[in-house]
């Protein structure tokens, strides 16, 4: 046996869907900078204090591991799956070209788009609850609302047609499923999405319309079709899977203590703070962040050599007693809330208005049109579907 | 309060103006920040220094004079 099967494996496991796995707390406390194994085999230094998550994924000097690296694989599937495919190497990680990239994107994510957006992301949401409503109780609010809204809006900003939206939700779903799919599906769903995006912005091009899409394709320095498609892409994995998972836990969480949801109703003011604890305490928000670390760097004591991979666990930080005053409790009105679900620094992520928004919105259209709601099972009967990008509950079966 | 901005630490995440609207503005042309206010009334000072702490780029400063 090697030393590296000798370490911990990581991910941790956690045997109830909305709490942490124990070895957070316990590594917090005693080792804050742990040698673990990933799925890969691979081994990593695991962060799980908020000040070393953020010190690292605040660091201009290191980014997300790329394909040239000799850094760790996260994934044990043979191709990476997406992390490894050539979008990773289209989309610049590093410098000027990056922020040249992301400043494009950026003016299409800014508060005032997004507040632009509240009526019509509204206006998704009770058409989905109408919806849901009509099938009758219990239904699985993951299915009926969590898992499309978010694919609908990402529609409405690439411009692309409603009647287009559940190909759209399926190649999402398949590209970006490390579980669930063979890594021919997952290679098949990116060439069909690839396929029909080139033909997308083929008719975009010919005839631009108010979209994101549109308004990269006319930009006086245009991008290439490789990166529009793959920034397409990166949409889709950044804001799906993410959002609509943590929608179904966001509302699990709030109900599984109903005296919460009942705090909400009486007032709704506390909606924005509510969201923002929500995404603080996701107890299964994926793997987290990897930085490749370039340099020598030292951490808590602890100098991390040249060629490491630092597995930034946000999701551990946000629990930090020392950066959150009684750390494990939910406080609807916490402020200010500092959490790292986002990330830090300068590849903090870029949809996160966007992520909040879409939060916000589906908080106050659930509370004001199905104030009855709750679990339709035991909190202890929800299950965990574990995933790379972001984990969620397998689905979440809720009355009115 | 004295309020001064970094832009190129900014990150265009966008939350100071969700916060702050009155005192944060993004650029239209790349959604980086713009501050329209660097003193702003007592009123507004919770939010703003809300919005420098939860900063992802840690791009807003705040002074007391």
């Amino acid at each position: 046996m090697s030393e590296v099967d000798e370490l911990p494996r990581f991910p941790f496991e956690s045997d109830a869907a909305l709490e942490p796995p124990a070895e957070w707390a316990e590594l917090r406390s005693k080792c804050p900078v742990a040698h673990v194994k990933l799925a890969s085999g691979d081994q990593a230094a695991l962060l799980t204090r908020h000040a070393d998550v953020k010190q690292i994924l605040s660091d201009p000097r290191f980014t997300r591991p790329t394909p040239a690296d000799d850094a760790a694989r996260i994934s044990d599937s043979e191709e990476g799956g997406i992390f490894n495919s050539d979008m990773a190497e289209v989309i610049p990680q590093h410098g000027e070209a990056h922020l040249t990239w992301r400043r494009g994107i950026g003016k299409w994510f800014t508060a005032k788009r997004m507040n632009a957006l509240r009526p019509g992301i509204a206006a998704m949401t009770e058409q989905l609850i109408d919806e849901m409503v009509a099938k009758g109780v219990p239904a699985d609010l993951k299915a009926s609302l969590g898992f499309p809204l978010p694919v609908w809006v990402i529609c409405d900003m690439l411009g692309v047609p409603d009647a287009d939206r559940d190909r759209f939700a399926h190649w999402s779903d398949t590209m970006l499923s490390m579980t669930r799919f063979s890594a021919a599906e997952m290679k098949a769903a990116e060439q069909e999405f690839g396929m029909y995006m080139a033909g997308h912005i083929a008719l975009k091009r010919a005839n631009p319309g108010d979209d994101l899409l549109s308004a990269l394709i006319t930009d006086p320095e245009p991008m290439s079709d490789v990166t529009l498609i793959a920034t397409g892409i990166g949409l889709l994995i950044a804001g799906h899977e993410t959002t609509a998972n943590m929608i179904t836990k966001m509302v699990a969480m709030l109900l599984s203590d109903r005296t919460r949801w009942e705090s909400l109703l009486a007032d709704p003011s506390l909606v924005r703070t509510a969201v923002e604890e929500a995404l603080r305490l996701d107890a299964n928000a994926g793997v987290g962040m990897a930085r490749y670390l370039t340099e020598d760097v030292e951490i808590a004591g602890t100098v991390l050599p040249r060629g490491t991979t630092a597995m930034c666990s946000m999701a551990a930080a946000n629990r930090d007693e020392e950066a959150f005053a009684r750390a494990a409790e939910m406080d609807l009105g916490r402020t200010p809330n500092q959490h790292l679900a986002f990330g830090a620094g300068a590849h903090a992520c870029l949809g996160q208005p966007l992520a909040r928004t879409e939060l916000q919105v589906v908080l106050e259209v659930l509370l004001r049109k199905l104030p009855s709601l709750d679990l339709a099972v035991p909190v202890q009967d929800l299950r965990r579907v574990e995933g790379l990008v972001v984990g969620g509950l397998v689905e979440l079966p809720v009355r009115w | 309060m004295k309020i001064t901005v970094d832009q190129d630490k900014c990150c265009g995440a966008g939350t100071c103006v969700l916060l702050a609207p009155d005192v944060f503005d993004q650029r239209d042309e790349d959604g980086i920040v713009v501050l329209l206010d660097s003193s702003p009334p007592a009123a507004l000072h919770s939010l703003v220094d809300e919005a420098a702490s939860v900063c992802p780029a840690a791009a807003i400063t705040v002074s007391s004079s």
